[in-house]
């Protein structure tokens, strides 16, 4: 374990910076955003970013080739180029357990080497939480807030950040910024992570259970009546899905740029009511349906081909984001079995 | 450049050959542009064709990979990609991308097995690459049935191919049917379903069953009805699609995607499914 003191932060990221680009969270408007760190700009010390750090390898819109149309021939353009090197810092445990999600989907075969270039290219730093809020459920799925996956994982204490790493990607950011760094011990570590732990089991969604989901549950489930009362006011706007860090379902669409076709896929949501519209019919007319796919998805069906891993990382965006206060808690509460309170 | 494999960049398809064969469907053939198929495909496997800026569909192979030269797709007139490709000459360059999903288990299951093909119009054409498959290899299979039933006799896909090859086939019994009486049409008449059961086949057959939603649903039945086990019924599923390889999220039902895990199921596996198509 390493460690630095707080007042050469700017030095740390300055030797980080130099390595490769730098993405931290910023304080701005609407909250802690990941941006590009320069001279001047601070770590933010939010919770979390109000978007997800899934944007980092499978952002919101991204070009995937382009065609030039002359008459009746077409020329395919790869457009693909190798992604830069970059450092995503300050991750908390919720996100980087998303990027374990996101992996299982895009890098099995056939892989998606849009997400693979960006996911070879970036190493994760991510940062240990100390403040949980009481819309925080990463343990109900297993994740330990106070020990972050990711290359490298850092603590933050009232005067020094620690850091260990945990795959060859990260002994090797580590090994970069040895000269801003000395030598630790855990003692310091140790006490922070017995004191976030206290928090973690006073805070109100601690003892949510996700045991009765998982696996092969379809049936169980998929007619339970009360899918009506939980899907009635959903507005399928689909903030959810947007701010979600495991939500990874995109559309392709084509842009006529005036000089020849981009071919771009972009985030889409199984809430909206045209994601499974087809020429001749749609196979999930109504909100219940759609909003049903979203939860048995998150909570059934990814388990079922992922080893019963669920889909989702209780980072709580969704609960703080609904703009009808539905979500994910509330729906595993009603069909889970133990009724909200 | 970026030296990744990645299956949702298409290739170039140039469109050699275009059949009219219902009102409202034409078979388009395709090769690249030197001349060759543009992959291998197995039976019942499908396709994503595009013109760029006007997008991407999926598409069953109708074509039997035993045809080395090209690939064939009947594909009827129902949305934008479709009614671009109905206006498309010989010559018109497309994109094409595959082969996806899982093919019809030819090779294992059906072999030695007597086979019962039913479909419904444009069902035939995920069907018609088992089938000249099967042919193809006649000496693999035990007595071959098609029973195959359309709005009318001028809705009837590949009727030339149907008259002039199958029915001369020895071992080959085609049943044809349209659902209402017509000028010129000797045949049979009446709907999919009630024919299957009319004709009362024995249940060792291992059936293949293709069409609109409604017939398949109701052509399962009769079957079952007859005596069938869902074990031995296949069909083919249509989902929209976009990326083709399970990661788009649009096809998934339950835990499978159609695209990746389908588009043929086995009834039995079917049932295991949420009813969400």
């Amino acid at each position: 374990m390493r460690k630095c003191s707080l007042s050469t932060l700017d030095t740390l990221f300055q030797t980080l910076s130099e390595h490769a680009t730098l993405y931290l969270p910023v304080d701005g408007e609407k909250g802690a955003e990941y941006k590009k760190w320069e001279q001047g700009v601070a770590m933010s010390n939010a919770l979390n970013t109000v978007r997800s750090a899934k944007d980092f390898f499978f952002p919101q819109t991204e070009n995937m080739m382009e065609f030039k149309t002359e008459g009746k021939q077409i020329e395919v353009i790869d457009t693909r180029s190798e992604h830069e090197d970059f450092i995503l810092f300050g991750v908390r445990a919720c996100d980087v357990k998303s990027f374990d999600i996101l992996d299982r989907v895009f890098l099995s075969e056939p892989y998606d080497s849009f997400y693979a270039n960006r996911r070879e290219h970036g190493v994760i730093v991510s940062l240990a939480c100390t403040r949980p809020s009481e819309t925080c459920f990463c343990g109900t799925f297993g994740i330990d807030a106070t020990a972050p996956e990711g290359d490298v994982t850092c603590w933050k204490t009232e005067t020094d950040l620690y850091f260990q790493a945990n795959t060859e990607k990260g002994k090797s950011l580590l090994a970069s910024i040895e000269g801003v760094t000395e030598k630790a011990d855990d003692k310091e570590v140790k006490k922070q992570q017995e004191q976030t732990k206290e928090i973690l089991n006073k805070l109100p969604l601690a003892d949510l259970k996700a045991d009765n989901f998982g696996s092969g549950k379809t049936s169980e489930y998929f007619d339970d009546p009360k899918w009506a009362e939980l899907s009635q006011s959903c507005l399928g706007c689909g903030t959810c899905t947007f701010v979600c860090p495991t939500c990874q379902c995109y559309d392709i669409k084509d842009f006529n740029t005036g000089n020849g076709v981009i071919r771009f896929r972009c985030w889409d949501s199984c809430m909206y009511s045209d994601f499974t519209k087809m020429a001749h019919g749609n196979s999930r007319l109504s909100q219940l349906e759609r909003f049903r796919q979203r939860f048995m998805h998150k909570l059934v069906y990814y388990p079922t081909n992922n080893d019963g891993l669920f889909s989702c990382v209780g980072c709580g965006r969704c609960l703080s984001k609904c703009p009808i206060s539905m979500n994910i808690v509330k729906v595993m509460k009603a069909l889970g079995g133990n009724e909200d309170e | 450049m970026n030296n990744r494999a990645e299956s949702q960049i298409p290739v170039i398809g140039v469109i050699t050959d275009v059949r009219i064969d219902t009102p409202d469907v034409k078979t388009f053939r395709v090769v690249t542009p030197d001349g060759k198929k543009a992959f291998e495909h197995k039976p019942g496997q499908c396709a994503m064709l595009s013109i760029p800026g006007v997008g991407e569909a999926m598409f069953s192979i109708t074509s039997s990979p035993t045809n080395t030269e090209f690939m064939e797709f009947s594909i009827k007139k129902c949305g934008c990609v479709t009614e671009w490709l109905h206006q498309a000459e010989v010559g018109q360059q497309i994109t094409i991308r595959g082969p996806y999903g899982n093919p019809f288990p030819v090779d294992s299951e059906f072999a030695g097995k007597d086979l019962l093909f039913i479909a419904g119009g444009i069902g035939l054409a995920p069907l018609r690459s088992v089938i000249n498959y099967c042919r193809h290899y006649r000496d693999r299979y035990g007595k071959i049935d098609i029973v195959y039933g359309s709005r009318s006799m001028d809705d009837l896909v590949d009727y030339q191919e149907i008259i002039n090859e199958w029915c001369k086939d020895e071992g080959i019994n085609v049943h044809l049917t349209i659902d209402r009486e017509q000028e010129g049409w000797d045949g049979h008449v009446g709907f999919v379903p009630t024919y299957v059961k009319e004709l009362n086949f024995s249940t060792d057959k291992t059936a293949i069953i293709c069409g609109p939603p409604i017939m398949i649903k109701f052509t399962l039945e009769g079957l079952c009805e007859l005596g069938f086990q869902k074990t031995q019924i296949y069909t083919t599923m249509e989902l929209k699609m976009k990326c083709g390889i399970g990661k788009c999220g649009r096809c998934n039902i339950g835990s499978k995607y159609v695209c990746k895990d389908g588009p043929v199921f086995r009834c039995d596996e079917l049932e295991e499914l949420p009813d969400e198509y």
